[in-house]
């Protein structure tokens, strides 16, 4: 895990060595555009910091992604070919919302099929408890044994 | 010598936990009452050596005792006071530590509140959180020891993570512990009533409080977490779905879900096995956040060192723990007598519907939290399970709840009437809809999604309200005064706590869609206007902090032309380890907050800054509280405080309730 981490890290600095110049922090000029490129940066996770997206993170790999979406989508290409850039660069990894394939159908079925156990548990429990089971002829003798104490 | 004396402390507290777990259950077996009496004295003796062990590890922090490894890392010198004690609990060694002060702390809680327990119940009780205090003493006596000494000791300290440097981070592991240990008394309740295959009304009755009381707890904690990574991160992000988030979120969703069926098994002595189902599962995912993220299976923030022995140890303290209590479940639990009778429509029916999404959201956050593990175990690849498939289940999941949750407090226990409900709520139905509406129209049908959040969040403010004026009317005869005085705190409690809910939903719906942010280069004298306010970039000062140096920004804020606000951010470079902070320059309208943080100087002069305009995000915080405020108002409910009949009477009447 460490040293694939590693590797990722390093491919990244290589192939952003270009870039390593400080690059303002500046939205795109067109309002729409940036909105499409903010959106893309939610779903891009930050290969450095753990569970962060680009789009909140302060790390340098971070903002050179961001540059780089911005750029992209500056120059007319849509948010989907950008995606499908990072994706075959870095892997699956890279997205904060995991493709629906055939790896990930448990994962977005869960919310459904979960939800459907702890019903038909609880239900079912309901129901079975409802019929209480018939006294055992010990308990009856026991039962009239109190009542007859009661008296 | 402080860290002798703690280290001597723990291996008595470890003699004491020894006895703790297995004499009293001896004692229960065969009948010996002085055995079993044994418990109450063996958890004191365990919570007076824990408190000296943690005293001295904090006497070692505060006077910077460099000849402890402990220390040494984790601490320096030049650190404020407060910092240097929240230092204590702030490493892997120390907040084991501070678990097992609160374990044996809640422990002798239990013992001293529950004398009126009958003896043999208690003494099960407490010989279970024995049980669990002597696997803590023996993970960190064997593999994380804290008093482990330095030779020679070092003239200065590796320092604190400066993230971890900050008034919200100093207690927001406190209260999260207090949180995860508060379940743990559940567990050791549910353990035990397992054991002795009987659960009454009365044990509901011992258990819900102390649900409450850890729910309570980790509310805090998550608010005071999200609160801090809102103004210290600097991006306005405030919940970010990481493993260790959700660690914390888990026990809470399910801790809700416990402390709602306890009330089911309370009045209506039903839905039992199911509510000892939740105790164990509650404490279990506690666990489970504290070690499996520690160990560093997962990759997170939070994780401490990797060591291979402390994972070994971590999983087999797991399998024995979470292994065994289900084992006992399944074994003891079909046992349990058979649960009183309800309608399909009914409180307790929406107490079992709160119950089925609240727990599903907990398991399906397990699921996505532990998805990538799985996928890359079964060589498909490497795959992240980010906010998008959080949120996604959040709203699957957490909408018919929110809906139901607008109804269910309308019902009567046993069997209600749904139309008479809805009838009373019906105003409410229409103020979602047209809160919704107007949105969708105001915005030309941008904000599906968010109208949709917001008139959840309106139907169920309005629904509480509406609930509120219910209870009121059925006392037509009395004064409003006394009327509302007539209502019980734990009903007070319950529609705060809602009502928090709603708030929550507001703040997240509103915050998320209608943020507006700034992100220029400012040269001093410029302005630039955020959502209607001028901020004016008034330049920079070089400031110097106890341990750190920084740069401070100052804006001032017009509304108009009346100055509002000036806002300071900083950011922050810390000495020892270095690193560098931002720290967010927040004003709170009551629309929403103002929010400013200062970036890296630019050319000629011009700084970088990100200003925002977050609407309604107080609605987070103020929601998190009332939810506090509600459990808190729901503790001291006569009801609880006026304690409990006596074991036999109470037995005989709950069975005939």
């Amino acid at each position: 895990m460490k040293n694939k981490l590693f590797a990722v890290w390093v491919s990244l600095l290589a192939a952003f060595a270009a870039h390593a110049v400080a690059v303002d922090e500046k939205p795109l000029e067109d309002p729409a555009l940036e909105a499409q490129a903010r959106a893309l940066m939610k779903e891009i996770r930050c290969l450095q910091c753990q569970n962060q997206s680009i789009e909140d993170s302060n790390a340098d790999i971070a903002r050179d992604l961001r540059a780089l979406i911005r750029e992209r989508i500056a120059l007319g290409d849509s948010p989907e070919n950008v995606k499908s850039y990072l994706v075959d660069r870095y892997g699956d990894w890279v997205l904060l919302k995991p493709p629906v394939k055939s790896s990930t159908y448990f994962l977005w079925g869960s919310p459904f099929f979960v939800v459907l156990i702890i019903a038909f548990l609880l239900v079912r429990r309901k129901q079975s408890q409802s019929v209480a089971a018939p006294l055992s002829a010990d308990e009856e003798a026991r039962l009239q044994e109190l009542l007859e104490r009661e008296q | 010598m402080a860290g002798e004396i703690g280290h001597f402390a723990l291996l008595l507290a470890l003699m004491f936990a020894l006895v703790g777990a297995t004499v009293p259950h001896i004692g229960a077996a065969r009948g010996n009452a002085a055995f079993m009496a044994l418990a109450d004295r063996a958890i004191l003796a365990q919570f007076a050596m824990a408190a000296v062990a943690f005293a001295a590890l904090t006497y070692a922090f505060v006077t910077s005792d460099f000849s402890v490894v402990n220390v040494a890392t984790n601490s320096h010198t030049l650190k404020p006071l407060l910092y240097k004690i929240s230092g204590t609990w702030g490493n892997h060694e120390g907040s084991l530590l501070f678990w097992v002060l609160n374990l044996t702390l809640f422990g002798a809680l239990v013992s001293w509140r529950g004398r009126k327990l009958p003896l043999r119940f208690r003494s099960r009780v407490l010989a279970v959180q024995s049980t669990l205090i002597l696997g803590f003493l023996l993970f960190i006596i064997f593999t994380s020891n804290p008093f482990l000494r330095l030779d020679p000791a070092p003239f200065e300290g590796n320092g604190l993570n400066p993230l971890l440097q900050d008034p919200g981070l100093a207690f927001h592991p406190p209260m999260l512990y207090l949180g995860y240990v508060g379940l743990s008394v559940a567990f050791s309740f549910a353990v035990a009533a397992l054991i002795e295959g009987e659960v009454t009304p009365l044990w509901a009755r011992w258990v819900r409080p102390w649900a409450l009381l850890a729910w309570v707890f980790l509310t805090g904690g998550i608010a005071l977490g999200s609160w801090w990574a809102y103004y210290e991160l600097g991006w306005g992000g405030w919940w970010f779905w990481d493993p260790v988030e959700n660690a914390s979120f888990m026990p809470w969703l399910v801790a809700a879900a416990l402390l709602h069926s306890a009330i089911v098994v309370e009045k209506r002595d039903a839905l039992k096995s199911w509510t000892i189902l939740l105790a164990i599962i509650a404490f279990s995912l506690s666990l489970l956040g504290t070690f499996v993220v520690r160990s560093g299976v997962i990759t997170s923030v939070h994780a401490f060192a990797n060591d291979p022995a402390r994972g070994i140890f971590i999983l087999a303290f797991l399998a024995i723990v979470v292994g065994g209590s289900v084992t006992l479940y399944a074994w003891r639990a079909p046992k349990l007598a058979p649960s009183g009778l309800f309608g399909v429509v009914s409180r307790e029916s929406a107490l079992v519907v709160n119950n089925i999404f609240l727990s599903t959201f907990a398991a399906v956050v397990l699921v996505g939290t532990l998805y990538p593990l799985f996928v890359e175990a079964s060589g498909a690849g490497q795959i992240s399970v980010g906010p998008p498939f959080f949120e996604y289940a959040a709203a699957v999941l957490m909408s018919p709840l929110i809906v139901a949750l607008g109804i269910g407090p309308l019902l009567a226990w046993k069997r209600g009437n749904v139309s008479r409900s809805v009838q009373i709520v019906f105003p409410a139905l229409i103020v979602g809809f047209v809160a919704a509406i107007v949105l969708v129209w105001r915005t030309s049908g941008d904000f599906v999604m968010t109208a949709f959040g917001l008139g959840l969040a309106a139907w169920l403010v309005s629904s509480v309200l509406l609930e509120i004026a219910n209870r009121l009317r059925l006392r037509k005869g009395a004064s409003i005064a006394s009327a509302l005085r007539k209502i019980t705190r734990a009903q007070w409690g319950m529609s705060m706590a809602h009502m928090g809910l709603g708030f929550i939903l507001l703040g997240i719906t509103i915050s998320e869609a209608f943020t507006t942010e700034e992100l220029t280069v400012m040269a001093p004298g410029d302005t630039v206007d955020v959502a209607g306010y001028d901020f004016t970039f008034e330049g920079v000062a070089p400031i110097v902090g106890p341990n750190y140096t920084a740069v401070r920004g100052f804006f001032t804020v017009y509304e108009g032309e009346t100055i509002l606000t000036s806002l300071m951010p900083e950011d922050r470079v810390y000495s020892n380890p270095v690193m560098t902070t931002t720290e967010a320059a927040i004003y709170p309208l009551f629309s929403g907050d103002l929010y400013a943080v200062i970036g890296e100087a630019a050319s000629s002069g011009r700084w970088s800054v990100r200003l925002y305009f977050k609407p309604m995000i107080s609605g987070l915080w103020l929601g998190a509280f009332m939810m506090m405020v509600g459990g808190v108002l729901s503790l001291s409910d006569r009801r609880l405080r006026i304690g409990l009949p006596t074991g036999r009477k109470a037995r005989v009447s709950g069975a005939s309730a």
